[in-house]
């Protein structure tokens, strides 16, 4: 089992995450052409090596951005999507 | 008859406590502290079992897990298949059967076949029985060849809990290498895990002539033992890491004995070292493979560990020093030992020995002489052979580390250290004694303790199996495959190592190659013109060794696998008579009374139309949507408009996934400007938390919209029928009720016993119908008033059964049901905000594309014409000349009691403009006719809501 990293709960197993997707694959707003719609839901980078990717860790509930290595699993780093703000 | 106990030997088996057990029928016995082969081979049993393929007699190769031949199956509970005997404790009253030989692996029937083992080289089987038809060939042929046989009748393992540990260090193998880093770590104060397979810590040091710091090899290493626990560290015997995955983690079995599975061990370390020791592995001769040819080490560990000399006239053959020890040794107790070494730098040794190489074994059924290369002809009747040694990195390549082939030893070492995982000692490539504390030392950064011993220089001369040779040369003693399988693999260019794997079966089954995969590919690379290093090595996957499924299923089973929800008022329908069935995970109430399905369901679903009916609709989802945004938000998550929806009022909706289908329906309340409640299926709840999570923080300001799951907050109990009104003034629940004041879909407050009820008014009946939402813990004397008052109003208790006849006969879905993943909501009927909603929404665009609309399938009512119930999935069929095209399904179909005659509902192409068709329906042969109507059945003018 891999260990992820939630950038609020730290260091946990894997089956605590839910993948939420490639990083970057923003959702096309308005009157777009079915090839930027279909590109959007159905086609990703599925890259080897390094890869900027959308998790949600189920026990908190946050979203966050994870890079992680496709082929040694390493985990690169995570960051929360939004910063806390400074009370 | 060629293994007999020396008396002066064996430190490990207690001679006062006899062991006694059968092997095919036959009594053995033995004594503590042995192995099943131990105690075989002091018996003189030397057949143990038959080849996979040709049935060919095998012996005992090794002393521990490499053994490809020494397996049996152990009947009784549980039953076990393909125990290796090398490793497995001989313990009283074990009942042990032979692999592949009937009657027994001494007389086995179908010996004959390897007389035309030169008909069936590899690959025979697919080239031979393509026609007409594999499959009428197969029963025989699996039924000929094979391991241990599975009684589908016999009992498995008990369950065994599984176990996580987290360490600094773990150290796998408690040899030399591991006892020495483990006891260095401990000392250092660090947190150390040590595991090893055998019931004893010591690795080589049980069997080999060593002294560590002034002390004898067993000694040293029970003394490291003691200090280790001492030191607080975790010393696991019988326990095989069999495994290395992400992130350092290790997956160890621990043997718990006869009846329990081993139990599984998820080890988290900082830092493993992997100090697993190295396999030898044979030497090429024609019947290599003949009961009494043994490795070197396991020979000298029969002797030294448990009291076993293998035979009387042995001939020893090796290409490196190390057998020299196992020569002196069984020479030291009374046999008469031939040394067999071609290397012109072998070392001076008293022995009678010859400068030479076996050419073949002579002998049936075990070994009679040898026959060398020079013609000389030797009587024996055991021969040891020594190839040479495998470093054991196989957990080091599943880590994805890299090897390199080493010509000083003739065997792959790892390359460099992976992350978290170095490997130290024989595994490493150091032969030596002192070169391996060193190594081992140098890991956790201490100083080396003081080695003595063992004094024959390694010194490797290769001898591999080389093309064209003469006899049947046996690589893979555990699948049968020769040096000619590999020439034949080589001729039809399977020469990849993975082709010549699955060709030849080369490395396969219980062993995975361990003494056979190096002997195969040094052939293949001879027969290629590459270097060893070229060839490469076949991937490594774990496990190391079997282990038990049940051992990876563990306790988790039935409940603690997949546990129920379960309602707040589960005691109280339990004795009002409730039958209980699971409902999207949820323990329900399905109807209530001694009754039969039919009965019962009929009974509920009918007096609830005509009085009151009582459903406790906890499981239904209540997803708290807060904030100054969550109006905007619920537009975009849903296909309605829900922001014009006014405070205090309900709406029904759907919400869709990005590919256009519909995800789950239900009703939306807004208690106030800025709160909502979106009250999903029961079944749904979580994913739709989920989805509201997702799109919230991705899409809005987080700040202005807040999700919060009530669901298991709140009792949901729904009271629906025409007396429904009357009977909740009758409890009194302090809140205007009329029509005018809580119009259908409409929502207010009331009280209960001091605790504030949520009523909304909405329908799934069809019928008046009202959901009273209280504190989970507080909702029991609510419900006990609505069925004690309910009374004089003829109230009845409905299960889901009848709940689902009661919407079923109104044509509502049920989400996953009546739909599929391609359902849009236009299919649906619901097509306004396709044609008129602006803004965006989850899955808009899709729902433009051409390919979703491509045979879309309406959701129709279903009419049976012969009066009987139409079976529940049964296709719509459209006939085209001969072909059939299924055009749709039924989805719900029941008997309804209200209308006396069945309905059904289902998707069907072009539905909504086929209503009046005839359909041809098919289901399990049975041919049944339908007629398409509209999936509302009963009350289709809704007055029943407000009556």
């Amino acid at each position: 089992m891999q260990l992820f990293t939630c950038p609020f709960c730290g260091p946990r197993g894997e089956s605590e995450f839910h993948f939420g997707g490639d990083a970057g694959n923003i959702r096309p707003e308005g009157d777009v052409s079915a090839e930027v719609w279909t590109d959007y839901l159905y086609f990703k980078n599925n890259s080897r090596g390094a890869a900027r990717q959308i998790w949600m860790h189920l026990a908190c509930r946050e979203v966050f951005l994870m890079e992680r290595d496709t082929v040694t699993h390493e985990v690169i780093s995570s960051e929360a999507l939004v910063q806390e703000q400074q009370a | 008859m060629s293994g007999w106990r020396v008396e002066t030997q064996g430190w490990a088996v207690d001679r006062s406590r006899p062991v006694r057990f059968t092997f095919d029928g036959k009594s053995v016995s033995g004594f503590a502290g042995d192995s099943l082969a131990s105690a075989l081979l002091a018996a003189g049993v030397t057949t143990v079992g038959r080849s996979f393929k040709y049935h060919r007699p095998r012996g005992f190769w090794s002393a521990g897990a490499e053994e490809p031949n020494g397996m049996a199956d152990i009947l009784g509970t549980p039953h076990r298949v393909n125990v290796q005997m090398t490793v497995e404790p001989a313990q009283d009253g074990m009942v042990l059967r032979s692999i592949n030989g009937r009657p027994s692996a001494e007389k086995d029937r179908n010996a004959f076949i390897d007389r035309f083992a030169r008909f069936i080289p590899a690959a025979f089987y697919y080239k031979t029985f393509m026609f007409p038809d594999w499959h009428m060939f197969e029963p025989r042929i699996r039924a000929m060849a094979g391991l241990g046989a599975l009684d589908p009748a016999a009992e498995g393992h008990l369950p065994t809990a599984q176990a996580n540990a987290f360490c600094d260090l773990l150290v796998i193998g408690a040899g030399p290498a591991g006892l020495t880093a483990a006891l260095k770590a401990a000392e250092a104060g660090r947190k150390v895990i040590l595991c090893d397979d055998q019931p004893v810590a010591g690795g080589s040091l049980l069997y080999r002539e060593a002294l560590i710091d002034g002390v004898a090899g067993p000694d040293w290493a029970a003394a490291a033992v003691a200090r280790l626990r001492e030191l607080g560290a975790q010393v696991m015997l019988q326990t095989t890491a069999f495994g290395r995955y992400e992130h350092g983690l290790t997956g160890l079995a621990e043997s718990l004995g006869q009846g329990d599975a081993p139990r599984l061990w998820r080890v988290r370390a900082a830092e493993t070292l992997l100090a697993s020791g190295a396999i030898e592995r044979g030497l090429p001769f024609a019947n290599n493979d003949r009961p009494g040819v043994m490795s070197a080490m396991a020979a000298l560990q029969y002797l030294r560990r448990y009291g076993v000399a293998v035979g009387r006239r042995i001939i020893v053959a090796t290409n490196n020093g190390i057998a020299y020890e196992a020569a002196q040794a069984l020479a030291l107790a009374g046999a008469h030992v031939t040394v067999i070494d071609p290397r012109a730098d072998a070392p001076a040794c008293d022995l009678p020995r010859r400068r030479d190489r076996i050419e073949a074994v002579i002998g049936r059924n075990g070994v009679e002489a040898v026959l060398l290369a020079s013609g000389e002809k030797i009587a024996a009747d055991a021969v040891i052979a020594s190839g040479g040694f495998t470093p054991t990195v196989h957990l080091y390549s599943q880590a994805q580390g890299k090897l390199r082939f080493d010509e000083a030893i003739q065997g792959f070492v790892p390359e460099r250290k992976v992350t978290g995982l170095s490997v130290i000692g024989a595994a490493n490539g150091a032969f030596g004694l002192a070169e391996v504390l060193a190594d081992a030392a140098a890991a956790v950064g201490a100083v080396s303790p003081k080695a003595e011993g063992p004094h024959w220089p390694f010194k490797i001369d290769a001898a591999w199996p080389a093309p064209k040779a003469k006899g049947r040369i046996w690589l893979d003693l555990q699948n049968d495959v020769t040096a000619k399988d590999v020439e034949l693999a080589a001729r039809e260019n399977f020469v990849s190592v993975e082709h010549l794997k699955r060709y030849t079966t080369l490395g396969m089954a219980n062993d995975q190659g361990k003494t056979s995969n190096l002997p195969g590919l040094a052939l293949m690379a001879q027969l290629t013109g590459r270097s060893i290093q070229e060839t490469g090595t076949t991937t490594y996957r774990p496990p190391f060794v079997p282990i038990p499924l049940a051992s990876f299923a563990g306790i988790r089973g039935g409940q603690l696998m997949n546990p129920v929800r379960r309602l707040p008022l589960e005691a109280e329908h339990r004795s009002d008579g409730a039958l209980f069935r699971e409902y999207g995970g949820w323990l329900r109430p399905a109807w209530f009374g001694k009754g039969e399905e039919a009965e019962a369901v009929n009974r509920e679903a009918k007096a609830a139309r005509e009085s009151v009916g009582l459903f406790d609709g906890s499981p239904l989802g209540k997803i708290e949507v807060i904030g100054p945004d969550a109006g905007k938000f619920l537009d975009f998550i849903y296909y309605n408009t829900m922001s014009t929806l006014k405070p205090g009022r309900c709406r029904y909706g759907f919400m869709l996934t990005e590919q256009g289908a519909v995800y789950d329906d239900g009703v939306l309340v807004r208690l106030d400007e800025n709160r909502f409640i979106v009250s999903c299926s029961s079944s749904h709840t979580q994913g739709v938390a989920l989805l509201l999570e997702e799109w919230r923080q991705d899409s809005f300001d987080r700040a202005r919209v807040q999700i919060h799951d009530a669901t298991s907050r709140y009792a949901t109990l729904t009271v629906t029928g025409p007396k429904s009104k009357a009977l909740l003034e009758a409890v009194g629940l302090g809140a205007d009720l009329s029509d005018e004041a809580l119009p259908h879909m409409a929502l207010t407050y009331g009280a209960f016993g001091g605790e504030p009820v949520r009523i909304t008014r909405v329908s799934f009946t069809g019928d008046r119908s009202y959901e009273l939402s209280i504190r989970a813990d507080r909702a029991l004397p609510l419900w006990r008033a609505l069925k004690e008052t309910g009374r004089a109003f003829d109230a009845v208790l409905l299960g889901g059964e009848a709940l689902m006849v009661l919407r079923a006969e109104k044509g509502y879905i049920v989400i996953g049901k009546d739909t599929d993943g391609r359902t849009r909501p236009m299919d649906l009927g619901v097509s306004g905000p396709f044609e008129k909603k602006r803004g965006e929404y989850l899955g808009k665009r899709s729902l433009h594309l051409p390919a979703v609309s491509d045979q879309a399938r309406a959701y129709v009512g279903l009419e049976s014409l012969t009066g009987e119930v139409l079976p529940c999935g049964a296709h719509a069929v459209e006939r085209n000349g001969s072909a059939k095209r299924s055009i749709g399904f039924v989805t719900t179909s029941h008997f309804s009691p209200n209308l006396s005659r069945p309905i059904a509902l289902g998707l069907v192409e072009n539905g909504a403009s086929r209503i009046g068709e005839i359909l041809e329906l098919h289901h399990l042969g049975k041919s049944l006719k339908a007629r398409i109507a509209p999936v509302c059945a009963f009350d289709p003018e809704g007055k029943r809501l407000h009556a």
